[in-house]
């Protein structure tokens, strides 16, 4: 097991090393000068070419990529011209906020999707199955922005149920003793349950819109996984042996459909990982996917390329993760092969 | 579980966790509330100083309110009734006392003024901050020249609580330009402990922390998220604030910002929509403040050195068939103030910005076509700045339309916000629109950016003449001895001259827009149009 791991992580490393090279060439070949944006409005020439100066940015693109590499072996990631930060620190204290929502609208997703999934499943064109795929249907047409904004204005502006979308805590709270950087998580370390109610009050509608999105293609392959599996041999026959349905289905089937399902979901995760940046921008969440986003409008190289690097080396993670996962699920599976 | 319980119970949960609970807790929270400002806006800080590399304008905001300068300015009535900065009346903030003489002015330092760390402003401070000012490059030095501030040398300690500023020439923006945000005081013993080698001036402890003797310190700041500041109970600069704590949060989405000002949750907020600050103004239920930009004026460029713009013809075509008062209807909703369709028998005042004679006449400027040689119009392009789009394309689409109908065929060319200087600074843009607005609020200051010879990054349209030149350092000159009616004459002589060759065509003055709760008060307007907490108050 320990050498397979290890071996997966070697092969991610020229993965690795093209992806550092290709985000400094891009970041570099946009158009944009980020020494005449920074010189601000009421700079002169003379003004602009101090501060490319001051950022290296004067210097052959060449001797630029092994000081960007120089300084990415010693863990530097380089500062962030828009926030003034080191870039290592802010996605150190952004990536949280970022999966603390992922994940918990995940969660919310698949413990509405897969149930949905299954029953549309085992009662093809049954109004269950209609309604598995109407909502499906909706969620995924729904620009996230545009959930975000309609659960805001009517739980909040309307209703004024939920906190005033400002972001992880409301104003007056502070955020919990960070542990894990997940506040709901480091609230209950800390015993501090007024912060994590807080917390999860400003938590339930962007998770809500993550999990509206992310609903489509999880109900999806659960139904379509559990319909190839319950039409198979094995099966029938479970059934034909005087099974009773419900250990058919969940002990059977279900374990059975579950490989699909948990690919869809690694891909789900790290896809809604970094492509969250509409629900963080609707509800001013500090995460790192409108980090990154701003980043690129103000040709700011170095978050970018650090988002990006952060990014390949959690899918490579993640996809470790994965294939771990599967071997528990499905002993038959090979990770060599 | 069967599905009917397990649906019941997840809404069940989510209700449970959405329903209880109010924003405020406690009592003590309560109470912090009432004393606390709840600033939002679309961007923040990403350096605390002004002095930093690249200091964006959130950033300037914190620096004006945590930092203090020599001097400032008094305040008046400014239009529509807002408390507005009194250009040329100054008063002392960290000086007890200014005393101007023919080449120098002498400041003596308020004895009981503090650091924010309880260690004495002295003359050793003011001079290193100024010091630091001329030589750090960059925008800081840019606006300390702007007042002919460039050397150490003219920085000079007399005694402890006394400096004496050197003029490097007559310059009537000298002192104007000690009461801009840029030359602030900072604490020298504390910054120069932090600082290397490599940053002799200390500006990576700068960037992250306040080290002045403010009204206001920065506790905490989260950049692109918020910026927590308490007020410093010894401040000295002027009379004590009435709000002790401000928090700024970072609230990326305009319609959120809105919805927040109109549950009450947030106090203020200044960078809405135009749309949305008239219909808040409608419903009554907030103090809305519109002021127009000083010194400020949105534009449509023409390059002189591209043909065919370089016929003057052709410009005055292009600014009469321009759909301004469409403009100032479906753009901006009223919220500016216009910048033509004077009187044609109005004097040229001694003003700036004032309105050019140009209205929205297309059988004339089809005219003015012909007689320039393009009875059938041309081709071109119309470059704006996404950064600003809310403003910049319906306007862009309303001159596309306007001027089709004269023949002259554009393409609309949107630049990202990242490039817009850049494109601008290469001088080849045909057609443009853009906005420029300085802080001195002079009209010479303004010429000698946007119009005059030697070319500098805000004279976009390339423009130059030598009577231009003769009429804006004339100005200059004559306001530097005090010789009024030269300057009048000058003045006069470059707004007539900018008009009739209008290589720049004023559409309106843009106003800033502020929206605040209506317990909030003290609003007032200063020439760098961020806010100043000082003088709020929340009742």
């Amino acid at each position: 097991m320990l050498t397979m791991i290890g071996k997966r992580l070697m092969f991610a490393i020229p993965s690795l090393i093209g992806v550092v090279i290709v985000t400094f060439l891009l970041t570099r070949a946009r158009p944009g000068d980020p020494a005449a944006y920074f010189a601000g409005p009421a700079a002169t020439k003379e003004a602009v070419e101090q501060i490319r100066k001051k950022l290296g940015l004067d210097k052959p693109l060449i001797e630029q990529f092994f000081r960007y590499t120089a300084d990415l072996a010693r863990g530097d990631f380089g500062n962030s011209l828009t926030t003034g930060q080191p870039v290592a620190t802010e996605i150190k204290n952004r990536l949280p906020a970022s999966a603390e929502l992922t994940l918990l609208g995940l969660v919310v997703s698949i413990v509405i999707a897969i149930p949905l999934g299954v029953l549309a499943a085992t009662r093809p064109g049954s109004w269950i199955d209609h309604l598995c795929r109407v909502t499906t249907t909706a969620g995924v047409s729904l620009p996230v922005f545009f959930t975000g904004l309609v659960l805001v204005y009517v739980f909040y502006f309307r209703l004024g149920w939920s906190p005033a979308p400002l972001g992880r805590l409301d104003v007056f709270y502070s955020a919990p003793p960070a542990v894990t950087g997940f506040y709901l998580i480091d609230a209950i370390i800390a015993r501090d349950f007024e912060t994590f109610r807080s917390a999860l009050s400003q938590l339930i509608l962007p998770a809500a819109t993550l999990a509206v999105f992310s609903l489509a293609p999880i109900a999806r392959m659960t139904r379509a996984s559990m319909l190839a599996v319950l039409s198979s041999d094995f099966v029938r026959t479970a059934r034909a042996s005087g099974l009773s349905p419900g250990t058919v289905i969940v002990t059977y089937a279900f374990r059975n459909a579950m490989l699909p399902v948990i690919t869809t979901l690694s891909m789900v995760f790290s896809f809604l990982l970094g492509a969250n940046v509409l629900v963080e921008k609707v509800f001013a969440w500090p995460g790192i996917g409108s980090y990154a986003v701003e980043a690129l409008i103000s040709s700011d190289f170095a978050p970018v390329q650090g988002f990006v690097l952060t990014m390949a080396v959690m899918y490579v993670l993640l996809n470790l993760l994965i294939d771990i996962l599967y071997g528990v699920i499905d002993p038959r599976v090979r990770l060599e092969g | 579980m069967k599905r009917r319980d397990f649906l019941k119970s997840v809404t069940g949960v989510a209700a449970g966790a959405m329903v209880p609970a109010p924003a405020i807790w406690s009592a003590a929270k309560a109470q912090a509330r009432s004393e606390t400002l709840l600033i939002v806006s679309e961007s923040g800080p990403n350096n605390l100083d002004i002095h930093g590399v690249g200091t964006n304008v959130p950033g300037y905001e914190v620096s004006w309110n945590c930092y203090d300068r020599l001097i400032t300015h008094e305040m008046k009535t400014g239009p529509g009734g807002v408390a507005y900065y009194d250009r040329d009346k100054f008063k002392p903030e960290l000086a007890e006392d200014m005393k101007v003489g023919d080449m120098s002015v002498t400041f003596k330092l308020k004895k009981n003024a503090k650091f924010h760390d309880g260690a004495p402003v002295t003359a050793k401070d003011v001079k290193w901050s100024l010091d630091r000012a001329v030589s750090v490059g960059g925008f800081p030095t840019f606006q300390m020249g702007a007042g002919s501030l460039t050397k150490p040398e003219q920085f000079v300690v007399v005694d402890d609580s006394t400096v004496r500023i050197d003029f490097a020439k007559k310059d009537r923006l000298t002192i104007p330009d000690l009461a801009v945000i840029v030359p602030c005081v900072i604490n020298s013993e504390l910054v120069k402990k932090n600082a290397s080698e490599k940053d002799p001036w200390g500006l990576e402890y700068t960037k992250q922390q306040t080290a002045g003797s403010g009204a206001y310190k920065v506790t905490k700041w989260t950049a692109g998220t918020e910026v927590i500041m308490e007020r410093n109970d010894d401040w000295v600069g002027g009379p004590m604030p009435k709000v002790k704590r401000v928090i700024w949060r970072m609230v990326p989405q305009a319609g959120n910002r809105r919805a927040l000002l109109e549950r009450g949750d947030a106090d203020i907020s200044y960078d809405l929509p135009n749309k949305d600050f008239v219909e808040l103004k409608d419903s009554g239920k907030l103090n809305i403040v519109s002021v127009p930009y000083s010194n400020g004026v949105q534009y449509i460029g023409m390059n002189v050195k591209i043909p065919p713009f370089d016929n003057p013809k052709v410009r005055e075509a292009v600014a009469c068939a321009i759909p301004y008062q469409k403009i100032m209807d479906v753009v901006l909703f009223g919220l500016a103030k216009p910048m033509f369709g004077a009187a044609a028998n109005a004097p040229t005042e001694v003003a700036w910005p004032q309105p050019t004679k140009f209205v929205t006449n297309i059988e004339k400027a089809r005219a003015l076509l012909a007689e320039a040689g393009f009875p059938n119009g041309f081709e071109t392009t119309l470059s704006f700045d996404l950064g600003f789009a809310g403003v910049n394309e319906p306007l862009c689409i309303l001159v596309q339309e306007s001027l089709g109908q004269i023949g002259i065929k554009t393409t609309i060319n949107k630049i990202p916000g990242a490039n817009w200087r850049t494109e601008l600074n290469k001088k080849a843009l045909p057609l443009y629109t853009n906005v420029f607005s300085g802080w001195l609020d002079y009209p010479e200051y303004f010429f000698i950016w946007c119009y005059d010879g030697k070319n500098s990054i805000f004279n976009t349209m390339s423009y130059q003449s030598k009577e231009m030149d003769a009429f804006i350092h004339g100005a200059v000159d004559a306001a530097a001895i005090g010789d009024k009616a030269v300057y009048e004459k000058d003045v006069k002589g470059f707004v007539d001259l900018a008009f009739k060759d209008i290589p720049r065509i004023p559409l309106y003055q843009p106003y800033v827009n502020v929206a605040m709760q209506k317990n909030v008060s003290g609003y007032q307007y200063w020439f760098h149009r961020r806010l100043d907490y000082r003088a709020l108050v929340k009742a």
